[in-house]
């Protein structure tokens, strides 16, 4: 996945970038088999070569080598933690006080973050080193990085595909060896569909885990944080990094994060008529019937389940979603911070503003939010949504009495061409079918690579996503850990 | 249907200036994302409300500053587009 690097230390130790984990590069820094200093070095160095083409980051920060230093400093205090001097990339909706950060939109082009998110903060506090921040679809409204206002991320695996989104720079950075790991944002799949599309790991954590302070809100009731990385034991480190009840996010939840207890046997639920939705790809079918077989000759027991409403999911997604991105993206109106273009009188610096600083795909979602909020629609769709937000719930509540885990491909095909989609938003949103479930429902949700197919004589790799019942991160990464053998 | 019409309406709503081709793509694309989430309205929803849990609660905190008074406002000043001394300058609204 990763090249390997021929990045000596002063101790003549080679670092090699592509087997590197969390747990290992730990283990190396606490050894000072190198320095964090030198860690850092290493990450840069492949920035510097890979980055021009893939765009994974927009912005590397020029404090790498001061963060780095702290780190080391930690260490010599043997005051060090797991995340200490590792290197990360943080998605541009996520902010760190001092830094720009943009969602990727020509609305907030220059903005300097004036707080720290939450989650960033957990890892700063503890030494982890943010690199850079990594590229995304424009507000996070997207599923392939191609409305950035800042150019299309390529996928490291082919780079004329997409890397999925909206974290694709996130995902794309961790698949090029351009960061140990990646915080990223879900709202609908925006996690686990780069992961999957770039070979990653990636963790949705259940709803309210991790507080969304300081991460640009664009669905409310859906958004959270959460990890992309090469491990699923990384995704935990960074999940138990970040996690926890904030009271700047007054839906954050506390409690253990080993809410549902370990079992000696976990049962994986297969929602087979699923994959009879149109347009999932013939690979894709074949790999999940063959992740089936890999678990059951793991010793895993199967059960065939019934969704009954998850049919409606995308549907009531794709309402509820542009609902809540129009009334949060009323905020940018050039009036307090971020773009500001003049017209005659305030409205006009309103539509002006607005109007140019705001890419086509963020307006297409406010006009169609606008409508479904609209009086006379209000109860067909907002209302009507929200009911099928509670069915599917019910649904999923009752199928977990009977399975620990349920299964489906993360995503219906592998990374498709870039421009492909762009232009046709419906078979676009289309990619979120697996995932937006996860979010409507609140539960944890875990894309893990699930084999590979050729294209073009390129080799795609597919996903597997796994989801548990609430606060059922531990079972996730339990199962996932054992399907890929580490 | 959604017309163009309606979508130069939901624009004025959402103060959102739109460029002539948008105005004649929008109505289009639009109405087939409508047209996927109408599939919502066969669902059958009536026992929707009885299965409300009681997990929508309010979340109270004490009416107090939470800083020192002027601790973020340099940073939050130093964003405004438009400022005279520390004060946000915006345009005559009457």
């Amino acid at each position: 996945m990763t090249e390997t690097s021929g990045f000596l230390t002063s101790n003549g130790m080679a670092i090699d970038l592509t087997d590197l984990t969390i747990d290992k590069a730990h283990k190396h820094l606490k050894s000072r088999d190198f320095s964090a200093m030198e860690l850092a070095d290493a990450y840069l160095e492949v920035i510097e070569k890979k980055n021009p083409e893939i765009n994974a980051y927009l912005e590397i920060y020029d404090d790498v080598k001061k963060q780095a230093q702290q780190a080391q400093e930690i260490f010599e205090s043997k005051e060090e933690n797991i995340v200490t001097g590792i290197p990360l990339a943080i998605k541009d909706n996520i902010l760190i006080k001092g830094k720009q950060a943009s969602a990727a939109s020509k609305i907030l082009e220059g903005y300097t973050a004036t707080y720290t998110a939450t989650a960033a903060h957990k890892l700063i506090e503890k030494g982890a080193v943010f690199l850079g921040r990594a590229n995304m679809d424009e507000f996070a409204m997207g599923s392939s990085t191609e409305t950035s206002a800042f150019g299309v991320t390529k996928n490291p695996r082919d780079l004329s595909r997409v890397p999925g989104g909206s974290s694709g720079g996130s995902a794309a950075a961790v698949a090029m060896g351009g960061a140990l790991a990646a915080l990223g944002s879900d709202t609908g799949g925006s996690i686990r569909q780069p992961a999957s599309f770039c070979g990653c790991i990636g963790l949705k954590p259940t709803y309210g885990t991790v507080s969304r302070y300081g991460l640009m809100a664009m669905g409310s009731s859906l958004d959270v944080i959460g990890p992309i990385t090469k491990t699923v034991a990384d995704a935990e480190i960074i999940f138990k990094a970040i996690c926890g009840k904030d009271k700047y996010d007054s839906t954050s939840i506390s409690g253990s994060i080993n809410a549902v207890s370990p079992k000696k046997e976990y049962i994986i639920g297969i929602p087979r008529e699923i994959l009879e939705i149109e347009g999932i790809d013939k690979d894709v079918k074949e790999n999940f019937e063959a992740s089936i077989k890999k678990f059951e000759s793991l010793g895993f027991k199967t059960k065939e389940i019934s969704l009954s409403n998850i049919a409606y999911a995308l549907a009531s997604y794709y309402i509820l979603m542009p609902a809540e991105v129009s009334s949060n993206l009323a905020r940018f109106d050039g009036v307090k911070y971020g773009l500001h273009k003049k017209g005659a009188n305030l409205l006009e610096d309103y539509l002006n503003t607005r109007g140019e600083g705001f890419g086509v795909e963020a307006r297409r979602r406010i006009l169609l939010g606008t409508y479904v909020l609209s009086a006379g629609y209000y109860d067909a769709y907002y209302n009507k949504a929200n009911d099928v937000r509670r069915l599917i719930a019910d649904d999923f509540e009752n199928v977990f009495k009977n399975v620990d885990i349920i299964i489906t491909p993360t995503t219906p095909t592998p990374a498709f061409k870039i421009g492909e989609k762009v232009n046709d938003p419906l078979s676009m949103y289309l990619a979120d079918i697996f995932t937006v479930t996860a979010n409507i429902v609140g539960i944890p949700a875990l894309s893990i690579p699930s084999g590979a197919v050729i294209r073009e004589e390129k080799e795609l790799p597919l996903g597997l996503q796994l989801m548990a019942p609430h606060r059922g991160e531990h079972s996730l990464f339990m199962v996932g850990s054992q399907f890929l053998g580490e | 249907m959604i017309t163009r019409t309606d979508i130069e309406k939901l624009a004025s709503l959402a103060r959102i200036r739109l460029s002539e081709k948008e105005k004649s793509l929008f109505p289009e694309e639009i109405n087939s994302v409508l047209g996927y989430v109408e599939q919502i309205k066969n669902a059958d929803a009536s026992n929707a409300k009885a299965l409300q849990k009681e997990t929508v609660y309010n979340v109270m905190r004490e009416d107090i500053n939470p800083d020192e008074s002027g601790v973020h406002t340099k940073d939050i000043v130093d964003e405004f587009p438009k400022k005279e001394g520390n004060y946000l300058k915006v345009k005559n609204i009457l």
